[in-house]
């Protein structure tokens, strides 16, 4: 069986800034750099490394909100790197939850929830009012339905972007480093929330700086430095017993 | 999840109630220190121009309730010409200007020429005086000698005011635009929603909201300007007023015509402030974190 997601030898530049052109013929800065990976259904698969170490990128590039340079994604089999395809529907297929939640502040919780049902998925509004309601209780926010975003703390902001990249029903949930941003009391109830999603069986790509939700929700850890895959392997092995010298040193990093 | 404890009864200590004794006090003196000042300042107003050689004669010429009164009726009528135009420039201009803002963020191959077209069109009548416009339009259309073309100056007048205030008011929305975070775009995009479908639903929106205030000053600016038709001979509320004076040597009528122009536009000027001052999505500033006022 294939995985749902595929990475085969992505790369991903960036330009080198406008101001540093004119003076210095600067390299494009490479953010990844050759990236293989593969996300079976139902795992659940942690990035981790430090900051600018590509993490990010890849999330967004695995989401179409980004261009490679070169290799295939494959998503069930289909290379959707490929601009060919429609990207708006291979979108549609994943949920993606950002670090700073990116909540649309003008509408209502629920509607930040319907809108991909009503505009994409062309559901009824009843039936999109009705499956966000469920999916608002599943996340502990139906009573903050009618609220704006800026009248919810940032756990519960995160748990209504959760619910809001859940309710379509995605194949894949793409998260990036989404408790960051938030105190350290709120973020047990974000990763409580993740990890019953886990449980449940979900396919999840996720980008995180907690090690200890890393160590509880994967199936298989990567650690990413100057994109590349540095090493990989189940929990106990990358983080309990590190073959190479950069991940021990960033790991007793975060420890101490 | 939250589950709120039972506030306890409160009852103010001595030290609150002496703070609060201290702000009412303080709240006090800054009344009568305002009402002091104003006072001050409307006397010395009052005693400079009262007290001017020229006075009685400036007020028979200025401020002549009978003049005003006799050229009230035709001034009115002028005014509502002024409305009609100040309407539906503003509604055709903010509609236009935001359709060209809308252009100019677009990808579509086949608009190319029109984005081009748009961007030159705006950075042209920005820059040219709005009168020069009116007389460019007015005089200078009917010579072309087009049938279809009403040739009425009020028709000219509103045109050539369009052409301007659609210029203006496409770059306030292009700002608009450009100040919604481009990670709203991006959580939008990636839930499946179309180039267009985010910038209707996610962009516009917020891109409104954050250009209220210039917004309004340019519609507000707008109405103002509908007053410069009278250049090509319609009769607005300005060109009645002139009518008015000649002959008479009395300039009521424009003392006239400038409180009604102000007449206008106050309630809206104090609405939009009124909106602006409710910051936060759905509810008042005052509830906001970080909303109140800082001593």
């Amino acid at each position: 069986m294939t995985a749902l997601l595929s990475l085969r030898g992505v790369r991903k530049t960036y330009p080198a800034p406008a101001a540093a052109r004119s003076r210095v013929r600067e390299q494009a800065r490479v953010v990844l750099d050759d990236i293989d990976l593969d996300v079976d259904r139902h795992r659940c698969v942690v990035l981790i490394g430090a900051s600018g170490s590509g993490k990010s990128t890849l999330l967004r590039v695995v989401n179409l909100l980004d261009e490679i340079d070169d290799g295939q994604i494959l998503l069930d089999g289909q290379d959707v790197a490929d601009p060919r395809l429609d990207a708006n529907a291979v979108r549609a297929r994943m949920g993606m939850v950002f670090q700073a939640y990116n909540l649309f502040p003008h509408m209502r919780v629920l509607d930040n929830v319907t809108l991909a049902l009503r505009l994409v998925h062309r559901r009824p509004r009843e039936e999109a009012d009705a499956a966000a309601v469920e999916m608002l209780r599943r996340v502990g926010l139906a009573h903050k339905a009618t609220a704006y975003p800026d009248q919810l703390s940032g756990g519960e902001q995160q748990r209504a972007a959760i619910a809001r990249a859940l309710v379509h029903g995605p194949e894949l949930l793409l998260l990036d480093e989404v408790t960051s941003a938030l105190d350290p009391e709120l973020v047990g109830e974000v990763l409580d929330l993740l990890a019953e999603l886990r449980g449940e069986g979900r396919t999840m790509l996720v980008a995180t700086h907690e090690m200890g939700f890393a160590r509880r929700v994967a199936d298989e850890v990567c650690y990413l430095h100057d994109g590349q895959v540095h090493e990989r392997g189940t929990p106990e092995q990358v983080l309990g017993d590190p073959q190479r010298e950069r991940t021990r040193a960033f790991l007793s990093r975060l420890a101490s | 999840m939250s589950d709120t404890a039972e506030a306890r009864p409160w009852s103010p200590s001595p030290l609150a109630l002496e703070r609060a004794a201290f702000r009412r006090a303080q709240r006090r003196r800054s009344g009568l220190v305002a009402l002091v000042s104003t006072a001050l300042v409307v006397t010395a107003v009052v005693l400079v121009v009262v007290g001017a050689p020229g006075w009685e004669r400036a007020r028979t010429a200025f401020f002549d309730p009978e003049n005003a009164w006799a050229a009230l009726p035709a001034i009115l009528e002028g005014l509502w010409l002024n409305l009609r135009v100040w309407v539906i420039a503003g509604t055709v201009g903010t509609l236009l200007g935001l359709g060209l803002a809308i252009l100019r963020t677009s990808r579509i191959p086949a608009l190319f020429p029109v984005r081009a077209l748009a961007i030159g069109y705006i950075d042209l009548f920005r820059g040219v005086p709005v009168l020069l416009v009116l007389y460019l339009v007015g005089f200078a259309l009917p010579a072309l000698r087009l049938e279809w073309l009403p040739t009425s100056s009020a028709f000219l007048g509103a045109l050539a005011i369009v052409l301007t205030y659609t210029a203006y008011l496409a770059e306030v929305f292009r700002a608009g635009i450009e100040s919604v975070h481009p990670s709203q775009v991006a959580a939008a995009r990636s839930l499946g929603l179309s180039r267009a479908q985010s910038m209707r639903t996610v962009v516009l929106p917020q891109a409104v909201r954050n250009v209220t205030a210039p917004l309004a000053n340019n519609l507000i600016s707008l109405q103002k300007d509908s007053g410069l038709i009278s250049v090509l001979g319609a009769v607005d509320a300005i060109r009645a007023a002139q009518i008015a004076t000649t002959g008479t040597y009395n300039f009521t009528p424009y003392v006239v015509a400038g409180l009604l122009f102000f007449l206008v536009s106050f309630p809206l000027t104090r609405a939009v402030d009124a909106y602006q001052r409710r910051r936060g999505w759905g509810r008042s500033l005052a509830t906001v974190t970080g909303g109140g006022d800082i001593r």
